[in-house]
């Protein structure tokens, strides 16, 4: 990297640099030296970036004529429906967007895991991402409440309610978070308030999360350390702008087709319906994108164990770095781990299915083998591995298995070679 | 890749299809080739238009659409009365308006402006009214069930004798598309119960036809702006996708090896 190099052509931008240097900065993101051999997995983290500034966007502007009150929610969001120029389209592309913002963030999340990328040097970065991850549930949890309808109010009766299985305090913790004796109109207001406030944080850590990643640099589907810049690496702008473009715009494609044609298949019919306190819906489901972590909670028999187990699931995921013990990043040379993988893959899809399932009979059961099995591939199946696992060759360079054949024998280090190295 | 892609799209909709349909429905919905369906789907005006008079006629004597206007009868996409008519439909309705000079309220026939004039004052008097069941508002009835239009238009016509097994008590009905098979509103369309003046003749599935047609509108206002809007934008994304493709392929085309 030549970032101290760098001098700015004109006097003026020379002056403003040696103060604040944001020359220096547009340069360094220009020439970022990226691996080749990126593929389209790698594309959604330019894709989630766009997610977070449309949601904020359109947030902005519907936050301008929604009405944060319990009496009038629902019908200021009709009224952006039918009466606001637009308004159809801004709050049927913010409440679809939540939904391509999830889908994004779970490809970009499997795809770290695929191709190990939050091993060392890159646990910063994945901790922050967790930590996005994170605050993502709560802000769609609380703006999927502001349209106050029957789903938006069972849900956050539900949801809040986990907080009265902490022991002793529970209550008082619940009633604190409803500010009164029920979910109701202080609940909807200070849900508005942080439903506003966390897609800041979220950008804050989406800068510290880049930030983190322009230090190691990226990892790359063969997982090895690579010379920057090299052979190996094309600067960012314009290979890696172009190609994040144009996979922008295949998404965009699909985000369009449920936005126009669509618009309400990812919600639930029942938020159509203005909250009633008296009357509770057949089936309380939340959105599609948390129902894994819903199948957790309720496959649990006890309330506190399920909510552990919750936020338990999402712990794990968190100190990952450390309870994966293998040195080989890519799961290309694992192939013990490439089937695991795939196992996980289909769990939390099994697992999602059941949290949209009644919690009852043969649903109730698959959903706690699921369950467990969640937590074995964490607890037990990634440490055990990462020692037992005989992995395969690594190539030595990005540039090596396209000019020489894949993998090449003569120069490629041995297994053991490989873990001193790394 | 793209065939992952799929996978995962598929997977993600099948998620969604299957809890969307999870509850118990005891019969299968009839299916109506709707005239707003599909990518370039409008509504039928004439439809609308004899839809809005059942729903007057008919179901505005419980049901209220509480987020329309009447200037909306004369909106693009909508109905389509002309302003006279929609001046003259509005004005056989009375609203409460005021305080005027003296502070007192009064009453006056309803203008374009207006909202649509509820049947009753409140939830509680069209509750009593109605045995304790309330007429859900219509505004968004036909997206606050699941099923959509095909399911009004079912329930509209799945009035039966129930089966002999069953006890109904007084002022509950038996319907084979309801939850639970029980509903508090009698089938409210007979034939030829509103006339047409298009001539068209007011069989039961005609009317419900045409009423479910208008409560989509109800829900949906900008439904046929919506399908115009998506044809343009995506077309528009393919064409620059397709450059920005081709733009992609010559610019990486620099590095010597392709990876």
């Amino acid at each position: 990297m030549s970032d101290h190099d760098y001098q700015p052509s004109s006097k003026l931008g020379k002056w403003f640099n040696d103060r604040l240097p944001l020359l220096t900065l547009s340069n360094h993101l220009q020439e970022y030296p990226t691996p080749k051999n990126l593929n389209y997995w790698w594309t959604f983290g330019g894709i989630l970036t766009f997610c977070l500034i449309t949601q904020i966007i359109t947030g902005i502007i519907l936050g301008m004529h929604y009405i944060a009150h319990a009496d009038l929610a629902f019908g200021s969001v009709e009224h952006i429906m039918r009466d606001v120029n637009y308004g159809w389209l801004i709050r049927y592309v913010h409440a679809n967007g939540a939904s391509m913002f999830f889908l994004a963030v779970y490809i970009h999340i499997f795809r770290s895991l695929y191709y190990g990328s939050y091993k060392a040097p890159r646990e910063v970065i994945w901790i922050i991402g967790m930590i996005i991850y994170f605050l993502m549930m709560a802000t769609a949890f609380m703006g999927y409440v502001l349209p106050w309808g029957q789903m938006s109010f069972w849900g956050a009766t539900v949801i809040t309610n986990l907080f009265s299985a902490i022991p002793f305090v529970g209550e008082s913790i619940t009633n604190w978070l409803w500010g009164g004796y029920s979910v109701d109109n202080p609940t909807l207001t200070r849900f508005f308030s942080l439903h506003y406030l966390l897609p800041f944080l979220i950008l804050g850590l989406v800068i510290l999360h880049i930030w983190a990643l322009h230090v190691p640099g990226n990892n790359n589907p063969i997982g090895i350390d690579i010379k920057k810049p090299s052979n190996d690496t094309v600067p960012f702008h314009p290979y890696i702008v172009i190609k994040d473009l144009f996979a922008l715009l295949l998404f965009l494609i699909v985000f369009a087709f449920f936005v126009f044609y669509s618009p309400n298949i990812l919600g639930h019919a029942d938020n159509y319906i203005e909250a009633d306190p008296l009357v509770t819906p057949a089936h309380i489901v939340p959105e599609w994108y948390l129902l894994p972590f819903y199948a957790i909670l309720r496959s649990v028999p006890d309330k506190l164990l399920g909510v552990i187990a919750m936020f338990a699931s999402i712990f794990v995921l968190v100190v990952l770095p450390w309870l994966d013990t293998s040195k080989v990043r890519s799961a290309i040379f694992r192939p013990i781990y490439k089937q695991f993988y795939w196992f996980l893959v289909a769990d939390v899809l099994i697992l999602g299915y059941m949290g949209a399932m009644p919690a009852e009979g043969a649903y109730l059961i698959i959903a706690r083998v699921a369950t467990a099995y969640y937590f074995l591939h964490f607890l037990v199946i990634l440490p055990v591995l990462g020692r037992k696992e005989k992995t395969l060759d690594i190539p030595l360079s990005i540039t090596e298995p396209v000019l020489g054949g894949f993998p090449n024998q003569a120069t490629t280090k041995n297994k053991q070679d490989n873990r001193e190295n790394l | 890749m793209k065939k992952f892609l799929k996978i995962l799209f598929c997977a993600s909709l099948l998620l969604n299809t299957n809890y969307a349909n999870s509850a118990e429905n005891s019969a299968e919905l009839l299916k109506v080739d709707w005239s707003f369906k599909s990518f370039f789907g409008k509504f039928d005006r004439a439809s609308l238009q004899r839809g809005y008079q059942v729903y007057n006629e008919v179901c505005a004597s419980c049901h209220s659409v509480k987020y329309l206007s009447y200037r909306n009868l004369t909106e693009k996409g909508g109905p389509e009365f002309t302003e006279e008519e929609a001046k003259a439909i509005a004005s056989n309705f009375e609203v409460i308006d005021g305080p005027d000079s003296t502070g007192e309220m009064f009453t006056r026939p309803a203008r374009l402006s207006d909202k649509f004039v509820s049947p009753y004052a409140n939830d509680e008097e069209a509750k009593s009214a109605n045995g304790g069941a309330y007429p859900p508002d219509m505004s968004v009835l036909v997206k606050a069930r699941k099923g959509g239009a095909d399911y009004i238009y079912s329930l509209l016509l799945g009035y039966e004798d129930p089966p002999a097994d069953m006890e109904l008590d007084d002022g509950v009905y038996y319907n084979k598309f309801m939850y639970g098979n029980k509903i508090k509103m009698s089938a409210p369309l007979l034939d030829d119960i509103v006339e047409y003046s298009d001539g068209t003749k007011a069989t039961t599935e005609q009317m419900s036809k045409d009423v479910v047609t208008f409560l989509m509108w109800a829900a949906e206002p900008h439904l046929e702006q919506r399908h115009k809007f998506g044809f343009r934008v995506i077309i528009y994304l393919i064409i620059i996708t397709i450059l920005v493709y081709y733009s992609m392929k010559k610019i990486w085309s620099r590095i010597e090896s392709k990876v």
